[in-house]
């Protein structure tokens, strides 16, 4: 079995040939001080390190479900808006007086622009040779400077807002699935429903002993309604209605005003 | 078995050079924390890769349930938290996650930052690691969002009234980022969603994957 250099490919494949640079990384003994192989030793040991890292990843996970507020409502005036915790130093940037109103600009985009620009060319605005910390006391007092305001920022906006009362009051509410079925009970059909219908399908069409006669299982037209109430369908015997044609068309416009009530919601 | 399936492969493809490429280096003494357990500060980069790697594989199965639209946005979110098994802990691995991965993302930079390890031949490599902060926090933004209950609501709403102040592109980018001058809606809401699972991660991607390939290139920066 051949491997590496000398490996040779055909029909259009690249081929290189003479010596090639080698890819092989240089001997451990050249190496200063106790190195180690990535592989498996070090990595077997990288595989603990985040076994331990997940296992408290988890346990906060578990420990503070992640919140969930209620449905938006943009026409909720009195919510008081608030970004994720990591965007906070910003929020609280554009509340200071040189950095909001006619200085918008300069809090918005001059600070942190300036603040996130130099972060990014670090390297070019400190280019001295020296690695130490206190080599290059400019570059780190910046970014001390810069990490203590983050921290404050962050800091007094967190520290105005109440956690607590704001989950309390933002609790999710659940989804309500039931069907406000509204019974005219005035209705000419009603009756002949009463006196027919009710005892298997409810006072309000919900269905107890027989399915509901409204919902998406529900999707009959009114000949239909009118043909099962005589001869029955399925479980349902035949003459549980026994009225004259009046009735049972009455009967049929009761249950369709009702699902047509619903519909309109 | 095994063998003769790579010598099949191998002989195809020369994997050899790859897979030294990727994981038979040597791991120099003064970043292991065998030796020196100060030296757990190296590990903040590959934690940050750990979360970054929940938050892929939570975000996949939250997909499986998250509806993008703002009927069902919220309530898909809610039956994910009370009925779907186990839905609870992994949407609580990205919530917690986008929290950590910021965290991490911190302690990284401070610990690339404070070594100099940034400094040649380094300085590509450091750039495109604050790109890669910074498209961590747009993915926090979009994300931020997508479960459509009020927090999310009413940042978006500010965040993109900030984004409307920016000089002469403002109302075009606002537009961009919510599909209309005015409204936060159904458009905002589908635009977030693409921007979060796929340009951003996309973009993502493409950082990480150049970040290795130049940490595999230079080296990690040798001891003070």
């Amino acid at each position: 079995m051949q491997r590496g250099k000398g490996m040779k490919f055909v029909g259009d494949s690249r081929i290189k040939q003479g010596p090639t640079v080698s890819r092989i990384p240089k001997d451990y003994s050249e190496y200063p001080g106790r190195t180690e192989a990535f592989w498996p030793n070090f990595l077997l040991k990288e595989w603990l390190a985040g076994a331990v890292f997940l296992i408290g990843f988890l346990i906060l996970t578990l420990a503070h479900p992640s919140p969930l507020e209620g449905l938006a409502d943009p026409t909720d005036a009195a919510y008081i808006p608030l970004p994720d915790w990591y965007f906070l130093f910003l929020y609280e940037l554009l509340k200071y007086e040189f950095a909001s109103g006619n200085y918008i600009l300069l809090g918005m985009l001059g600070i942190p622009g300036i603040a996130f620009g130099a972060l990014l060319l670090a390297p070019f605005l400190d280019n001295g040779p020296g690695r130490r910390p206190h080599q290059r006391p400019i570059a780190v007092g910046m970014m001390l400077l810069g990490l203590a305001s983050v921290i404050w920022l962050t800091y007094t906006s967190a520290a105005a807002v109440d956690w607590e009362s704001r989950a309390e009051a933002n609790k999710p509410v659940p989804p309500s699935d039931d069907v406000d079925v509204v019974i005219d009970t005035d209705h000419p059909g009603y009756e002949v429903y009463e006196t027919s219908c009710l005892a298997c399908h409810g006072a309000e069409l919900e269905g107890t002993a027989a399915p509901a006669l409204y919902g998406p299982e529900f999707d009959h037209t009114a000949e239909e309604i009118a043909d099962i109430s005589v001869n029955g369908i399925g479980a349902m015997p035949p003459d549980q209605f026994t009225g004259t044609d009046e009735e049972l068309e009455q009967l049929v416009d009761f249950i369709l005003s009702v699902n047509e009530s619903i519909e309109e919601e | 078995m095994l063998q003769k399936i790579y010598d099949w492969i191998d002989e195809r493809i020369d994997l050899q050079p790859i897979w030294r490429d990727i994981a038979d280096h040597e791991v120099p003494e003064h970043v292991n924390p065998a030796h020196h357990f100060s030296a757990f500060v190296y590990c903040f980069g590959g934690l940050t890769f750990f979360v970054v790697v929940i938050q892929i594989l939570s975000g996949m199965f939250l997909t499986m349930y998250y509806v993008p639209d703002i009927e069902n946005a919220w309530r898909s979110v809610y039956y994910l938290q009370t009925e779907v098994a186990h839905a609870q802990i992994v949407r609580g691995m990205h919530h917690w996650g986008a929290s950590v991965v910021i965290v991490m993302l911190l302690l990284h930079t401070l610990r690339v930052f404070f070594q100099g390890a940034y400094k040649k031949p380094r300085e590509l490599n450091w750039m495109v690691g604050v790109l890669l902060f910074f498209v961590m926090l747009g993915l926090g933004f979009t994300g931020y969002l997508l479960p459509w209950d009020n927090k999310a609501f009413f940042a978006t709403q500010v965040g993109l009234e900030i984004a409307q102040q920016v000089p002469f592109i403002g109302d075009q980018l606002k537009i961009l980022l919510a599909g209309d001058a005015s409204i936060v809606g159904a458009q905002t809401l589908t635009r977030f969603f693409a921007i979060h699972v796929f340009f951003l991660p996309a973009a993502l991607f493409a950082l990480l994957a150049v970040h290795f390939i130049l940490i595999r290139r230079q080296g990690i920066s040798g001891p003070l």
